[in-house]
């Protein structure tokens, strides 16, 4: 019986020949991330069970992310407290506001995971290197504490969905919505305690962007990492980035999957998820002209140069509605720099956009775009949970960056190819 | 020992709100637990309770603020058909009991009285007093909790300085 990707890249990381769906493992780890939020309960964990050292302060990165700039008082304080402990350990790999980016852009842009790696973070979102051919998982900060302290962690070996994309997408659709369309079909626990394994001829039309973005919310479809085949366009894409040895590894042709799902990436249209779980699943057409308040671009689903593009095409020379409030949020500070050379960010200021410094800020509720009671954004981030955004009341739309500016537009949910 | 019982994917957002994680105090999570779908849960919940709950319950965020703030309720122990995987972690490494039991969690009402033997996983609910079976823990994992918790394990071991 063969393996699977995510099983090849476990057996390997467990110093094993092979593994079975459902074997407890203890794996070598190349990278452990945190941000703002869990790092700080992390190390308190970390020093309050007596340990005095990390177990390689380059392969740690710590960002801080999800509340910076600082939003209060009690945010500072516990960037204060990675600040110090990322200095105490001289960890290499620590980026505060000025360097750091959305966590989940920032690690492969600056060449800190690659395909063959054994990722975590204590994040839900780090699933997202699976786009590069590495296996990425979220943990919780205990985790991430026994991580830093040994560089190892304990995995139940993961049966695996095969997902087979055929085609091509057309225009105006994106990897937003092959994700958000699997996640309809499947729902929210439809990969639960699964990996999904990504595979087919369509996976070679995708760029690095779409594929980012869909390993990144394999989470929301339960799933402990969403994972594509190396190929040309990843190795372009770590080419400069990634100055180490990494291994490509292949499916095996009688690997086993729970269940397969193919998806016809041609026949996909511009989907969007509707409150309050990401399976409520629309194409835009049936919910397009429903009022909005607010439209938020950006986040470690979204906030690559890509998106930035796809937004800039569509607010080009247009106007922000009067209703409406958009907020444009590019991920990390070389996007931010890329779209201010490619004219992006002079588009949005000109269509009256707000564009902010790096942040996750309004996806989790933070800050920089918190909606009062009532009110109602088309997001390209990743969860629409009650309360997500702000007010219990208020509601979250996931949406592509292409129907997040069309709908920016149109002051109300809008098809992007009208 | 009452139940508090909800639907299915609770998560972690409504567990403890986003905006609440800037204080990762036991107490400061303890006030905010549950407030999205409950607002009266944190006022009278009491130490000893239990939450039954529907399939995928913790879903969402990796935060680990979501089960430290239902064990710093004072919550005993989640019953669920099936828990989203990253909590499921974060509640064993931390030490907050957590059941997988489908049968339990359908039947179970809020309100009623029930009690819990973590070492047989036997479920019992006094209002009815029908009894349930929960799917015991892997061996691995049942020595983390006889260790208490993850990192008290690792030291066991003597993995880490």
């Amino acid at each position: 019986m063969g393996m699977t990707m995510t099983q090849k890249i476990l057996a390997k990381a467990a110093g094993l020949d092979r593994v079975e769906p459902g074997q407890l493992i203890e794996a070598r780890l190349n990278m452990v991330l945190g941000n703002d939020i869990t790092t700080p309960v992390a190390i308190t964990e970390f020093e309050k069970a007596g340990f005095t050292q990390v177990f390689d302060k380059d392969k740690i990165a710590i960002v801080l992310d999800h509340y910076t700039p600082c939003k209060d008082i009690k945010s500072a304080q516990l960037c204060l407290q990675a600040r110090e402990f990322a200095h105490k350990h001289s960890i290499t790999n620590f980026f505060d506001v000025g360097q750091m980016g959305v966590e989940h852009a920032l690690l492969p842009e600056k060449g800190l995971c690659a395909p063959g790696e054994v990722i975590v973070g204590a994040d839900s979102h780090t699933c997202t290197y699976g786009a590069l051919g590495a296996f990425s998982t979220g943990i919780g900060s205990t985790d991430m504490a026994a991580a830093m302290a040994t560089g190892l962690l304990w995995f139940k070996v993961p049966s695996a969905i095969k997902v087979t994309l055929k085609g091509k997408l057309q225009p105006h659709v994106s990897g937003k919505d092959v994700i958000l369309h699997l996640i309809g079909a499947i729902g929210v626990d439809g990969a639960l305690y699964q990996s999904l394994e990504f595979a087919g001829e369509g996976v070679a039309s995708l760029s690095m962007d779409d594929r980012f973005t869909i390993s990144n919310m394999a989470i929301e479809a339960g799933g402990k990492n969403g994972i594509f085949p190396v190929d040309e366009k990843t190795m372009e894409y770590i080419n400069g980035r990634v100055n180490r040895p990494c291994e490509a590894f292949v499916a095996d042709e009688d690997a086993v999957y729970d269940s397969e799902i193919i998806i016809d990436l041609d026949k996909l249209e511009p989907t969007v998820a509707m409150p309050h779980l990401p399976e409520n699943t629309k194409v835009v057409s049936q919910v397009a002209g429903l009022p909005i308040n607010q439209v938020v671009i950006g986040s470690c689903t979204n906030g690559r140069i890509s998106d930035l593009r796809a937004a800039a095409a569509i607010l080009k020379g247009k106007k922000v509605a009067p209703n409406v409030r958009c907020i444009i949020i590019p991920a990390t500070q070389e996007i931010v720099l890329q779209a201010m050379k490619e004219g992006l960010i002079e588009i949005f200021i000109e269509a009256g956009a707000a564009v902010s410094t790096p942040t996750c800020g309004p996806c989790l509720g933070g800050h920089m775009g918190v909606m009062a009671q009532g009110e109602r954004t088309v997001s390209t981030t990743n969860r629409n949970f009650v309360g997500r955004m702000g007010h219990v009341s208020s509601e979250v739309i996931l949406a592509s960056p292409d129907v997040a500016a069309a709908s920016a537009i149109a002051g109300c949910v809008a098809d992007p190819r009208k | 020992m009452k139940v508090y019982k909800y639907g299915a994917n609770v998560d972690t957002d409504v567990i403890i709100p986003a905006r609440h994680l800037n204080d990762p105090s036991p107490a400061a999570l303890a006030s905010h637990c549950m407030e999205d779908i409950d607002p009266q849960f944190a006022s009278t919940v009491e130490a000893g309770d239990i939450i039954v709950a529907g399939p995928n319950f913790g879903c969402g965020s990796s935060r680990e603020h979501a089960p430290l703030a239902i064990k710093s309720c004072g919550v005993k122990c989640v019953i669920a058909p099936s828990f989203a995987r990253i909590f499921y972690r974060n509640s064993i490494n931390i030490g907050l009991p957590i059941v997988e039991c489908p049968q339990a969690a359908e039947e179970i009402q809020a309100g009623d009285q029930v009690e819990v033997d973590f070492a047989t996983g036997v479920i019992t609910d006094v209002t009815t007093g029908k009894s349930y079976q929960a799917a015991p823990f892997p061996e691995f994992i049942d020595g983390i909790i006889k260790s208490g918790g993850l990192l008290n394990s690792l030291k066991a071991r003597g993995v880490a300085k």
